[in-house]
Order: structure tokens, then sequence, then C-alpha cells
């Protein structure tokens, strides 16, 4: 029995080193390559004098006010709302019917690449767009569109939007992998029976043990809405844009020396991020404060009636923005002429998808194998982490597992060009594996993220006795722990699936443009604004990660029809 | 950082560089070519250059064996960027680029950074064609390309007009400007730096100065507000009547197309005089589309090729580069209803079998005669663009 624990202990334990070393190297390198040009360093270019001129001229920059208030803006604004919107659905129609029906619609919502919901919605609100064009010119009197600024405003308002519509399904399904892991609905029986509304009733008994296990999706929500770039490209204000658009900006300017501004510009807006988060730590203290001064008071009903009709219809307009704006691109993407006041195109036309078809097949056959790679190697190690800390009670645990976060929280640009340079030095550069271990480099904390939190709070006394009835810790994993936990895995599956098919940046700058995944080549044909072609791309980029939610959707479900604590995702 | 330390050391010890290929021994270049793979970069936002490159993938590799692949970027930049990091990185060799469509800027950048292979272009066999003396295919925005980039289309500014709100041309940068100030909301261009953005301010600056031989010249301390000055109050008048006051412009060029097709505005700049008429066929347009030139005449330049100082497939990308100056290539590039990119060639050095080729492409519907593009405008010297497109971004760039 001892003999066989101490292989057991040499089995796993590496597997948490593994994890973080396959995470901080590639992190701690590329936070390096930033850093060293932030302060001047950068000997390709001749510049080796360690100096602050490089904030200088950065703080000089007339239009850095603007970017930075527009990331926190953003930032805060696109959190607090998608939280708020999807408590209130929660917490005012969880186990009904409207509940289901609504998670049907939101949760395959997440797997639209953000790319390809933002031009949507961009063809949507805009002057000349669908709702516009629907309602002229025979209720507006317009002839022409209007010309105010609706899409791109100085304020970041329809970005804002934009990050909603897509943050709000990622919010869900985090909540929904939180509630299969509590008993809340047991919860919300007992406090409705004690006279509290619906609405009042969850969030004074479920809110506070859900809002735990999401904390850290919501900071991933925080720190992305505040640096990201392609929903900011296309829904953002550009006079100036937001600061991490601005970095792009000026990593690709012709004249290298700006390099130097655009990493003293990611290091601003990693610190601005990590400043946001302090911020909104101290909000969680204050609503925890308040709160439990609410849940004494005792109150029964907050508002109930109108809190639930804003939370479903807050859902609805999410759920139909992003559906109409699907919409929007397989019309564009058969459509031939088609101009302002035109409801429909004149005429439809297979054009668009024949022109792309073999650069489109090859594309999507590359996106599966990276984003399938990545993902299968994601998963085992955050079981083998995962099961490992369980196991041998290893304290990597809360604290050293944030470092695991850290992707998520540095925006893209600041550690990717650092990371790519390392991977030269290497000689690693060329082929799939090194973008495939860049894409878990961003895959694996989304997969603990969303794996992580239902794994742990695994009720341990099923363990128990299955030991007592003569099970080794293996056969508890495979035949007990792993497929109670079926939903859960498939869904962190299809969340990495998802999140591999979204990336552009890594693909781009660590296959050296040579591998072409349909996020890169939708990106790039973007640049041309032929709405047909983003149509085409936009959907194939979208099927490609919407197949894994399908899965993970149904194959519990059809699983376990016969066990139906286990059937919600 | 142990491991890239150890492989630092490592490729500190590595073989020294093979031999550059040389491009007067043509036949040992078609030799080593064969069977090489070609990854050229080039901006990848019009789905018509996109299938002209495809076509030349299809035809280098039945005749040279050469395995052509498109990297599509969204900006060229992106690929300058990359060839900086490998060099940083000591990756002198086998780079992922092996070709890169470029000019102006970038070009001057790669090349006083050492980061490009040549001379090459004018040793390659197809150069006889090539029109020295009428075109500006040896210097760059006045940058002389010395052999290090080999050219392949030629541009002109014209402006695309819906004829169905805006029916006459508009002879001068005033006359556009008067009619947007009695029609506000009506006409923008792409947001500078876009390349496209840049030209405009350059035209503009070029049509209102009294003598644009200056701009011939690196920028001066001395003369630069004099010589702008013409330019800041055209464009502060001109800035509050466009499409959305300024507010927010168009990233790029082709989604003015858009713009148009969408009833928000009816003037858009364009560097192919031929591309109003692909999009009207592509329904990127309405069939209304027409275009114009400047009474003084408009910008014109020469896209290029240039291959990066480790490319592993130098010969490869160098068969490529003599394979788009071919008359093949050309006429098909500049086939309206194809590209309608128009040709580096020199009518009179072809054989009467190509001239003819020429010779019997019909014009698109929205396409100008030669003879109607008139005067054809030189780039002023990089150093402009530069500082102009700095000073536009202070201005207007940033301003709410």
């Amino acid at each position: 029995m001892n003999g066989r624990h101490q292989t057991e202990r040499f089995r796993f334990a590496w597997l948490p080193y593994l994890t973080l070393f396959a995470m901080l190297g590639p992190l701690l390198a590329g936070l390096a390559g930033t850093v060293a040009p932030a302060f001047g360093y950068m000997p390709a270019l001749g510049t080796r004098d360690l100096s602050l001129d490089v904030f200088r001229s950065l703080m000089a920059w007339p239009g850095l006010y603007d970017a930075v208030r527009l990331s926190v803006t953003t930032g805060f604004l696109a959190t607090a709302i998608s939280l708020g919107i999807v408590t209130l659905i929660t917490a005012g129609w969880v186990g009904t019917k409207s509940f289901r029906i609504l998670e049907r619609l939101l949760s395959p919502l997440l797997s639209v690449p953000h790319a390809a919901a933002a031009f949507g919605f961009a063809f949507l609100i805009m002057p000349s767009g669908w709702i516009a064009r629907l309602l002229s010119p025979w209720l507006t009197g317009w002839d022409r569109p209007p010309d105010v600024l609706i899409v791109q405003d100085p304020y970041g308002l329809a970005m804002t939007a934009g990050l909603i519509a897509k943050e709000v399904p990622f919010l869900l399904l985090m909540v929904l992998a939180a509630l299969s892991q509590s008993n809340g609905t047991r919860r919300q029986i007992v406090a409705q029976a004690l006279g509290y509304g619906r609405v009042t009733g969850w969030l004074k008994t479920v809110f506070p043990s859900i809002y735990s296990q999401i904390r850290l999706p919501v900071y991933v929500v925080l720190a992305y809405s505040m640096s990201v770039v392609d929903v900011a490209i296309i829904l953002g204000p550009n006079t100036p844009p937001t600061l991490s658009v601005q970095i792009i900006k000026w990593m690709n300017d012709p004249d290298l020396s700006f390099r130097l501004q655009a990493a003293a510009g990611a290091l601003a807006q990693f610190l601005l991020v990590i400043a946001a988060m302090l911020v909104w730590r101290m909000g969680e203290l204050f609503v925890a404060f308040a709160g439990r001064r609410w849940i004494v008071r005792g109150r029964r009903q907050l508002l109930d009636k109108t809190l639930r009709t804003v939370g479903f219809t807050a859902g609805v307009i999410t759920a139909a923005s992003i559906i109409l704006g699907l919409a929007g691109l397989v019309l564009w993407s058969f459509a031939g002429f088609w101009s302002y006041p035109d409801i429909l195109p004149d005429n439809l036309s297979l054009r668009s998808w024949a022109r792309s078809g073999a650069g489109l097949s090859d594309a999507a056959f590359e996106t599966m194998i990276i984003a399938f790679a990545s993902t299968l190697i994601a998963v085992f190690l955050t079981i083998g982490c995962l099961e490992a800390e369980y196991r041998y009670n290893l304290r990597i645990t809360r604290r050293s597992l944030l470092i695991l976060y850290l992707p998520l929280m540095v925006p893209q640009t600041a550690f990717l060009p650092g990371l790519q340079t390392l991977l030269l030095t290497t000689g690693a550069d060329t082929g799939r594996l090194p973008v495939i271990l860049t894409h878990l480099v961003f895959v694996l904390p989304y997969v603990f993220l969303s794996l992580g939190d239902p794994f742990r709070s695994w009720d341990t006394r099923y363990a128990t006795t299955a030991s007592a009835l003569g099970a080794g810790p293996d056969r508890v994993l495979w035949r007990i722990r792993l497929p109670m936990l079926l939903a859960p895995v498939l869904t962190a599956m299809a969340v990495g699936f998802a999140v591999s098919v979204g990336q552009y940046l890594p693909t781009l700058l660590i296959g050296g443009g040579r591998l072409q995944t349909l996020t890169t080549e939708a990106v790039a044909l973007a640049a041309g604004g032929d709405r047909r072609v983003i149509g085409v791309y936009g959907l194939a980029q979208t099927t490609a990660a919407l197949l894994p939610f399908l899965i993970a959707i149904l194959l519990p479900a059809f699983l376990w029809r016969n066990r139906k604590a286990l059937r919600h995702g | 950082m142990r491991v890239p330390f150890l492989a630092a050391a490592f490729f500190a010890f590595a073989i020294p560089a093979a031999a550059d290929p040389e491009p007067s021994d043509w036949d040992t270049v078609l030799a080593e070519a064969q069977g090489q793979t070609v990854y050229w970069n080039a901006w990848g936002g019009s789905t018509a250059t996109n299938d002209f490159i495809m076509w030349v993938g299809e035809r280098v590799s039945e005749d040279f064996g050469v395995t052509l692949e498109h990297v599509k970027l969204s900006d060229t930049a992106d690929a300058v960027s990359r060839v900086l990091a490998e060099k940083t990185a000591g990756k002198d060799e086998d780079g992922a680029i092996d070709m890169i469509w470029i000019n102006g800027a970038n070009f001057n950048s790669m090349k006083q950074a050492d980061l490009l292979f040549g001379p090459f272009a004018e040793q390659l066999p197809n150069w006889q064609f090539v029109d020295v003396a009428g075109k500006t295919v040896q210097t760059d925005f006045t940058v002389p390309t010395e052999g290090f980039e080999a050219p392949w289309a030629m541009a002109q500014v014209v402006f695309i007009h819906d004829t169905a709100r805006l029916s006459e041309p508009l002879g001068s940068m005033t006359e556009i400007l008067d009619w947007s100030k009695s029609n506000p909301g009506r006409f923008t261009f792409p947001q500078p730096p876009d390349f496209l953005g840049s030209t405009f301010l350059k035209q503009a600056l070029i049509d209102l100065s009294e003598d644009p031989s200056v701009l011939q010249n690196p920028v001066d301390d001395a003369n630069y507000d004099a010589v702008t000055a013409p330019l800041w109050s055209f464009l502060d008048e001109l800035t509050p009547t466009l499409w959305r006051q300024g507010r927010a412009y168009p990233q790029t060029g082709p989604r003015q197309l858009q713009l148009i097709t969408d009833g928000e505005i009816d003037l858009a700049i364009s560097f192919s005089p031929n591309e109003a008429s692909t999009a009207i066929a592509n329904f990127q347009l309405p069939d209304t589309a027409r275009t114009f030139v400047l009474e003084k005449g408009t910008l014109g330049n020469a896209s290029f090729v240039a291959i990066p100082y480790n490319s592993g497939s130098k010969a490869g990308a160098m068969v490529v580069a003599n394979f788009l100056m071919s008359p093949e290539a050309q006429v098909r590039a500049q086939d309206p209803s194809i590209l309608g990119y128009n040709t580096v060639l020199n009518m009179a050095v072809l054989s009467t079998e190509d001239r003819a080729k020429f010779d019997a492409l019909e014009l698109g519907i929205a396409t100008l005669t030669p003879a109607e593009l008139g005067t054809v405008q030189a780039e002023p010297h990089p150093s402009w663009m530069t500082r102009i497109e700095a000073d536009w971004i202070k201005k207007y760039g940033v301003s709410e």
C-alpha cells in the first residue's frame, strides 16, 4: 500500500509543475521581451541605454487620456452590466421553462467569435444598418442614412454594447457550471417557503456562493473588455482608439522605433488592468458588506416582478442582437447587390462561397487541428493538476493558480512579441506545434477556469464511499469522478476549443503568418470591408466553434438521460 | 531563462549561411527554385487580388515547380515586424517570409535596416520588357530601389463618385472642398496612417501647392511649415464638413466602397483606376459609379515585391517576381474583369502578339482611358508622408 502511494506521487505530482511551466515560461519570457524595450533596450534597433524616455513620449501622446478613459469605462460598464443581466436572468427565472429556452438560446452564442458577432452587431445598429432600413424611409423619412455617429462613438458605447452581448453568454455558462455544483435550488425553495420573492431570495441565499465560484471568470471579463482589440477595431472609436488598439497600431508602424512606445503602452495597459481589478475587488467587499446588512434586515421583496421582467428582456435583447447579427452575416454571404434602404439584397448568389471554397476548407482544417490538439493537452493537464491537488493535498491551490490566469489578464500585445522572439531563438518557430503550444497558453486558463471549480466542488464523500468499497484512486477518478463531471468537462473542452478558434494574434505572430486559420483569414479579409467575404468567413468561424458546444450540451443530456442531477452542464 | 540561452549558444556555433543564389545565372536559379515553397506576404483585403495571386500560384507551379503560398496580411507592416523579429533573434536563414508586396515607407524601413536580399530585380530576364523610362519603377517614393524590389503593377489616384448623387467630376481640391461644404457629411477618406488616407493628404498638398517640386527632396524643418500651410487650412475647413463631422473615419480604402453602397457617402479616393469597374462587377458598388482625376493630374506609384534577406527560397521568390513581370501575368493583371492593375511593361518592346493582347483588353465601365487619366504626379519623398501623417494624427486623429 505504501509503495503504491510512492508510485502514485511520482505519477501525478509533476503535472502541476509541467502545467505551470507551460504557462509561466512563455509568459515571463514574453513580458521580459516587453519590459526591456519599454525602458529603451532593443538591440535590434540599436538602442541599449536604459531610460524613461519611452514613457515620456508615451505620456506626450495627446490621445493617452482618452484611450485610457475608454479602456476603463468599457471594461467596467461591460463587466458590471453583463454580470447584472446574468444575475437577474438566473435569479428570476432559474428552473422555469423560459429559463431553459433562454439558456438554449444564449449558451451556443458563446461560441460565436467576437469579430463575427461585432460585424453582425455593427450592421444592425449603424445608421444605414438593418434596423434603420426596416424603418426607412416610410417611418423616418431617411432617403439617405442620417449622418450620426452611432458605431465608433467617442464614448465607446457601441463597443460596450457589443461586448455585453458577447460576455452575457460567457458568464451565464459559468453560472450554470457553478449552479450544478451548488444546492442553489434547495436554498431557493427554502427561501421562497419563508416568503422571500424569487429574485430577492436568490440574491440573498444563492448569489454569494455562486459569485465566489465565478469570481475569476468575472475578472477575466473585466481584463478582456479593457484590452480587447478586434471588437474595438470594429465598433470602437478611432479618434483616438482604445489603448490596446493604439498599441497594435504602434507595433505595426513602419517606423520601427514606435515599437518601443508600443512596449511602454503595453506595460501601461497591463498596470491599468491590475488597478481595475483592485478597484473591482474593493467593490466586491463593499457589496458583500452592504449585502450582509440587507440579508440580515430580512426584507422579503424588492421590486421582484420588475427585476424579473428587466432580466428577461435584457436576456432576449442580448440573444436577439447576436442572432440577428448572424442572420445579417448569412444574408451578406449570399448577397448580390444590396444597397440602402433595401431590407433584402437585390438578388442572391453562391458566388462569395464559391470564390472562397478552396481557401476556406484549408483554413477550416488547420483551425480544427490546432484547436483540437491544444484543447486535449489543456484538458489533460487540467485534470492532472486538479487530481494531483486532490490526492496529495499539494498546495498549488488558489494563490499559485492565480499565476495560471495571468495570460488572460495580461493584454496579448504585452507579451506575444517577446514570446515570438523566444521561440525564434530556440529554433522552434515554424510549423504547427509552436502555435498549438502558444494557443495552450490561452486555452489552458479558460479550461481551468471552466473546470476547476466544478471539479473541486465535487462531493468527495463519493470517493470515500468508493474507497470503502475497495476502489483505488484511479478507479475513483475514471469510474466515478470524471463520469459525474462529464458535463463540466465537455463544457470546458468546448470553451477551450472556442478560445483556440478565436485566437488571432498568437496564430499570426507565432505561426509567422504561415498557418492560416479561419480567424486569421477573416481578420485579414475584414481589412477589405467586403461584407460578403466577411460573412462567409465569419460563419465558417462560428460553425467551427459551435459544434463542440452542441456536443457539450447534447452528450450529457443523452448519456445521463436517466440521471437527472447530472444533466445540467 | 536557461533554454533560450542554451539555444542561443547553440546557434552561435551553427554552420555559416549557405551561399545566396546569383540572379544573373538564371539557369541555376531555375534549377534551385524547383521544388521550393515561396511564402508571399501580401495584403489580403481584396478578393480580386487574392484570386489573382492564386492564379499566379497555379502558373509558377506548372512551369517552374515552385509552390506559392499567399500569406494574407491585414497590414504590410506585420511582415516588416516579422523579419525584424527574426533578425533580433538571430534567425538569419530560412525565415518565415520569402516575398513581400511592398512599397513606400515599408520599403524604405526595410532597406535602411538591411532586411532585404538583393540587388536582384534588374537581372531578372523579364526586366527587359519593363518601361524604365516611362514609369517610376526604379524609384519608390523617390527612394532609389537599386534592384532590391521588382515592380509588378502601376497605380494612380482616381476619385470614385456615385453619379446618381454627384453627377459632375470635381477638378481640384478646392472644388472638392466647396462641394463638401454644400453637401456636408457626404465625403470622407481612410484614416491616416492608412496608406490611402495618407495618399489623400499628399494629393491635397500637391494640388494646393504653388510649387510641388520641393516635395521631391527630404523634408526640411526650414520650409516644412510654409510648404504645408495650405494643406492645414484646407483641412481645417474640410474636416467639419466630412462624414460624421470627421469624428470617425473608414479604416481602409475598400471600406469607402461599402459606404457608397450604403448610401452614406458619394465620393471616395482610390489608388487603382480600375477598382470601381471591378467593384461594380462584384456588387460592391452601384453601377452608377464612375471615376475622375484632378485637372492638374494625380499621384502615381508602383507596387513592388521584395525578398527578405533571410528567405530560404530566394530562387523561388525570384522566379515568382520574374513571372509577375511577364507579359502573360501583366495582361491578366490589367484585365479589368480580373484585377485591373496597370502594367509596368513598355508596349514598344513587346512582341506584336503580346501587344495585341494588351490592345484587346476592354476598359471597364467606370475606367478612364490612359489619355483621360492625364498627368501622373510623382510621389513625395517618404519623409514628407511620415511628418504629415504624424501632424494629421496630432491635429485630427485624437480630436475627441
